[in-house]
């Protein structure tokens, strides 16, 4: 186990991430495509998760919905390409909330000495869409204050 | 939810073209009129208006009239807002993987398990104790 990793370069749409789990390649695949393993561990503790279909077949269609005690919801849906396996699942990604906002992600699972090396590849529609989730990525946490709007708009301008 | 994606799409709209994002900046100094915030640019004051109109729909400026001038003005929250929705990418794989970890740890004690019972030797060959562990 190592803490994740995010690459993002500069001037292309694109976030690479990398984790590495205590665990043999096939036991993290399945719990990347077991609906019921999934359910165990996608997203915070705080929600519930759902999944209404999740057909990983080429073309198959994905969707689950976070559900918190306060009754709200978010669904998100996507679409597999080609045949999953543990050299790469391909699909893409939505927030049902902001519709249009389509990244292509692919994940791959690399085995050694016991150990899986998780690493996903997420495309994004603009620079400008993936510069302002790595930099909101960069923060150290949720409550920042206006310093990290001043940051983000220097970042901006600066690309201009 | 629904009106806070709608502002969200609004402000990735808006943010998407350098004019806006010099417009932006420009007013962090503080208000301009149309005609302040058009003199950098090699663009009519009809076509800054049209840009004023696209940030003020994401609600990221306001405008007042002194007399017979526009001013804009910066308003930060929105943008502060898809900041701390952004935040969210780390925090949620961060807090997914964690969960992932543990996981991970039980399913491999239910297959140990399960060998156990079959009488075969852990392939590591790590001989966990017997009985329920701690969590």
């Amino acid at each position: 186990m190592t803490e994740m990793q995010i690459t993002a370069a500069p001037g292309v749409p694109q976030v690479l991430t990398s984790r590495t789990f205590d665990a043999p390649r096939e036991l993290v695949y399945r719990a990347f495509t077991e609906p019921d393993l999934i359910v165990q561990w996608l997203g915070p503790r705080r929600y519930t998760m759902t999944i209404d279909r999740f057909d990983l077949r080429d073309g198959g269609t994905w969707r689950y919905v976070h559900a918190d005690d306060a009754g709200n919801e978010f669904g998100f849906h996507g679409v597999f390409h080609g045949e999953a396996s543990p050299d790469g699942i391909v699909q893409t990604f939505e927030f049902e909330g902001a519709p249009r906002h389509v990244s292509m992600d692919t994940v791959t699972f690399e085995q050694a000495d016991g150990t899986t090396t998780v690493r996903t590849n997420s495309v994004f529609q603009s620079v400008e869409a993936r510069d302002a989730m790595v930099d909101a990525g960069m923060a150290s946490g949720m409550n920042e204050g206006y310093e990290r709007l001043e940051d983000l708009l220097t970042k901006l301008v600066a690309n201009a | 939810m629904a009106v806070a994606a709608n502002q969200l799409d609004a402000v990735f709209g808006a943010l998407s073209d350098p004019t806006r994002r010099a417009i932006l900046a420009r007013l962090r100094r503080g208000e301009a009129t149309v005609a302040e915030l058009a003199a950098p640019f090699r663009v009519s004051q009809p076509a800054i208006s049209r840009h004023l109109k696209v940030l003020e729909h994401a609600g990221l400026i306001s405008r007042t009239r002194r007399a017979t001038a526009r001013l804009s003005h910066l308003r930060a929250e929105p943008l502060r807002e898809a900041t701390v929705w952004l935040a969210g990418y780390r925090a949620f794989w961060e807090e997914s993987f964690e969960r992932l970890d543990e996981l991970l740890v039980s399913l491999q004690e239910q297959g140990e398990e399960q060998d156990e019972e079959r009488g075969r030797t852990h392939p590591r060959g790590r001989r966990r104790p017997k009985g329920r562990r701690a969590p």
